[in-house]
């Protein structure tokens, strides 16, 4: 099986919801991994639509940039909407 | 347990104070309940436990659908048949979910399931005992998958990220398996004639100890334990998981009109548990070490199924070839 690819599954559990990652399987082509990922994540309605990636395609952040990539976003408060005090009379805004 | 006597490589555990600064990091992560993902740091014996770990519980997984098979095409109704081959399908995705789990780890499936299959791997030794009748696919369902689930439950918030998420599917198709196992014990009991009746009785006789010895040794002859549940790869001791299994099971068995085979089991006002006889464990460790009823044919089997299924691998590739072949040169 290790001549298989290994590809990255998502699935979209609802109309209007994102694809979410639910795992991974081997095929012999995209088209059977497709198939695959149908039988082992779908047995029970969870799906409406697959997608397939081989698992070499996917360029991922490394753990030890964690810091200078995401840092810079916590100090910066005024980009959250409570951030902003507005008096009582303004309401629901 | 559906993994059973992991070996940690834990000769002394570490206090903080001994680690290093990245273990230190690890562990206080692990305390703090933040899940490792794949990309993270972990020390080596943490990979390693985690693989041996992983991999037993899916070759426990696949090796469970052979007890099973053995009664598809002796069910004895259409809807029990296809109830039989839904779960048996079930455990082929469970050992899916695991393996894609365990990959994440840089494990090799094939390296893995090689092991397994040259007997240098483990799995569960509940399914080396033999399949004799129609009522152990009941208590199959009703004690195996739900001694499983017992193990599994906590599993859930086990601190390596993939296979948090993978015990989070099993649990939930789990209780399906659990409950249409004790439906067929239940309809054997209550409509059955006196020779089915029988049946449950014998098959909960075979199983009752050994879905007990699924849970592993006792506390005292476990050496990995403190280890794994310091790493949250495991959350409750073996007599602890054993102990809440028989408590919530026995209700169970009486619903059913049903004993098991211990005249040493009976309610313990005081400490509020079901107080058990002695488990054979000379009989556990046989089992282990190949030595079960079943061990020989269980492996052969699977053995088999992967020769006689090579063609269809090589075909699949042949075919994917071709048309890649195909859609170049069009």
């Amino acid at each position: 099986m290790s001549e298989w690819t290994l590809f990255e599954v998502f699935i979209r559990s609802k109309h209007g919801l994102n694809h979410k990652h639910v795992g991974s399987v081997h095929a012999a082509d995209a088209e059977m991994a497709i198939e695959n990922a149908r039988d082992l994540y779908t047995r029970r309605n969870e799906g409406v639509s697959i997608w397939v990636v081989p698992s070499a395609s996917i360029t991922a952040t490394a753990s030890d940039e964690k810091e200078p990539l995401f840092d810079p976003s916590e100090d910066k408060v005024y980009r959250h909407a409570s951030f902003y005090e507005l008096p009582d009379e303004v309401g629901h805004m | 347990m559906y993994a059973q006597q992991v070996e940690t490589g834990t000769k002394a555990m570490k206090s903080l104070a001994e680690m290093g600064p990245e273990e230190r990091a690890f562990q206080e992560k692990i305390d703090a309940e933040i899940k490792i993902e794949p990309k993270n740091w972990m020390p080596d014996n943490y990979r390693k436990t985690l693989i041996r770990q992983i991999s037993q519980h899916a070759h426990s997984e696949i090796v469970g659908m052979l007890p099973e098979g053995n009664w598809v095409t002796r069910a004895p109704t259409l809807k029990r048949k296809l109830q039989l081959m839904a779960k048996i399908q079930d455990e082929a995705g469970h050992g899916l979910y695991l393996y894609s789990a365990m990959e994440t780890l840089g494990a090799d499936r094939d390296e893995e399931i090689e092991k397994l299959h040259s007997g240098r791997a483990k799995y569960s030794s509940i399914f080396n005992y033999p399949t004799l009748n129609w009522a152990d696919m009941g208590a199959v369902g009703w004690l195996v998958d739900g001694a499983a689930i017992v193990n599994q439950v906590p599993l859930q918030r086990t601190s390596y990220g993939p296979y948090s998420r993978a015990m989070i599917r099993v649990c939930k198709e789990e209780s399906f398996h659990q409950r249409q196992g004790y439906e067929i014990l239940l309809h054997m009991m209550r409509h059955g004639t006196q020779a089915q009746k029988d049946m449950v009785q014998d098959a909960i006789n075979r199983l009752w100890w050994p879905s007990l010895m699924m849970f592993g040794p006792s506390d005292a002859e476990s050496p990995n334990s403190a280890q794994s549940m310091a790493w949250k790869i495991k959350r409750h001791t073996n007599d602890e998981l054993r102990q809440r299994f028989i408590d919530q099971t026995i209700p169970q068995l009486e619903l059913l009109g049903c004993t098991v085979p211990d005249p040493d089991l009976k309610w313990n006002e005081e400490r509020g548990h079901y107080d058990f006889g002695e488990i054979q464990w000379e009989e556990f460790y046989e089992v282990l070490k190949g030595n079960g009823p079943c061990n020989r044919e269980r492996l052969e089997t699977r053995r088999n199924a992967i020769q006689d299924g090579a063609w269809v691998r090589e075909a699949a590739v042949a075919h994917a070839n071709k048309k890649q072949k195909q859609q170049a040169a069009a």
